[in-house]
């Protein structure tokens, strides 16, 4: 149990302490790589409490595409030199920072003011048993519930995903001028007609092809 | 203190919710940060379903995380390919310079 205590506390201070580096930091490259040690960490803390597939997946989704798209992002469109600075008092506009830290802390104290004021069944002071000690892992037994109760939500949440592709593909699709392509369409309805002209030709005179 | 319950996780995920509500209103200069955050929120109320569903032994919340990653997922794609668009138009992603709406 003190090795629950303290790999909990290891990884919820590495995750707010980079959290908080996500929003402060003035590099906006550096705010993605914080970003990613938060997720891993998180993830860290998910295989730790017993939900295994899902650091799993959380490592491969969010680590492995969504920080590597939003690092694509970054770099593309030239924001490293844009100072993510929002400390400097120059600007006139900054009236609502004050107005957001306190709607801010008032969301955590309240909170945290939920959760410390619950009473807690004592059976739930340690996670629970019960799923783990008939030898199913996570995994599978995330499976049979996924692919039963839950299929058709899954197959809404694949329609989704489907959805955000075609819309990313349309929104960033451009076409280019000047760009030689071939037309299908005048390919295949080009007639006889006007591609080939059959002539008599005859002897000693020759064809004047006019054009 | 060396006893791990369900409010610890809890607390946690308030924490990063607030970091990332902090990190929306705070942020005046890019808006990726501003994606980064949601993300963060989302991160959150992960936190808080797999906590639950752990200690309450019921797998309902595990399942419902991975339609909240998927959700997650498809809206950073489809948040940053509005990014790339507006920055193609507009020249600029700074949050101050996008006042179109006159909002």
């Amino acid at each position: 149990m003190l090795a629950h205590a303290i790999f909990f506390y290891v990884f919820s201070i590495i995750a707010v302490i980079s959290a908080i580096m996500v929003t402060v930091s003035k590099n906006t490259v550096h705010s993605v790589f914080f970003l990613i040690l938060d997720f891993i960490s998180i993830s860290c803390l998910f295989i730790m409490i017993g939900a295994e597939f899902l650091g799993m997946i959380m490592l491969i989704v969010y680590v492995g595409a969504v920080a590597v798209l939003f690092l694509f992002v970054v770099m593309m469109l030239n924001v490293a030199q844009q100072k993510n600075q929002w400390f400097n008092s120059e600007s006139t506009t900054s009236s609502h920072i004050p107005v957001g830290l306190i709607i801010s802390t008032i969301i955590f104290f309240e909170l945290i003011i939920v959760v410390g004021g619950w009473k807690y069944k004592p059976e739930l002071s340690n996670p629970n048993t019960t799923q783990s000690s008939n030898e199913i892992s996570n995994t599978h037994s995330l499976g049979q519930v996924l692919y039963t109760d839950y299929i058709h939500i899954f197959q809404i949440s694949g329609m989704i995903l489907l959805i955000a592709m075609i819309g990313a593909i349309v929104l960033t699709f451009r076409r280019r001028e000047g760009l030689k392509t071939q037309s299908y369409l005048k390919q295949i309805s080009r007639e006889r007609s006007e591609g080939i002209e059959v002539l008599e030709v005859q002897s000693n005179k020759g064809v004047k092809i006019d054009d | 203190m060396t006893e791990i319950g369900l409010g610890h996780y809890l607390t946690l995920g308030a924490v990063i919710f607030s970091i990332g509500v902090i990190g929306i209103f705070l942020n005046r200069k890019n808006i990726i940060v501003i994606l980064m955050s949601i993300e963060l929120i989302l991160l959150a109320v992960n936190i808080n379903l797999v906590s639950f569903s752990i200690y309450l032994g019921d797998l309902t919340g595990q399942v419902f995380t991975l339609f909240i990653l998927t959700v997650a997922a498809a809206e950073a794609a489809i948040g940053l390919a509005i990014i790339v668009v507006y920055y193609r138009n507009a020249g600029t992603i700074r949050v101050e310079e996008i006042d179109k709406l006159k909002g």
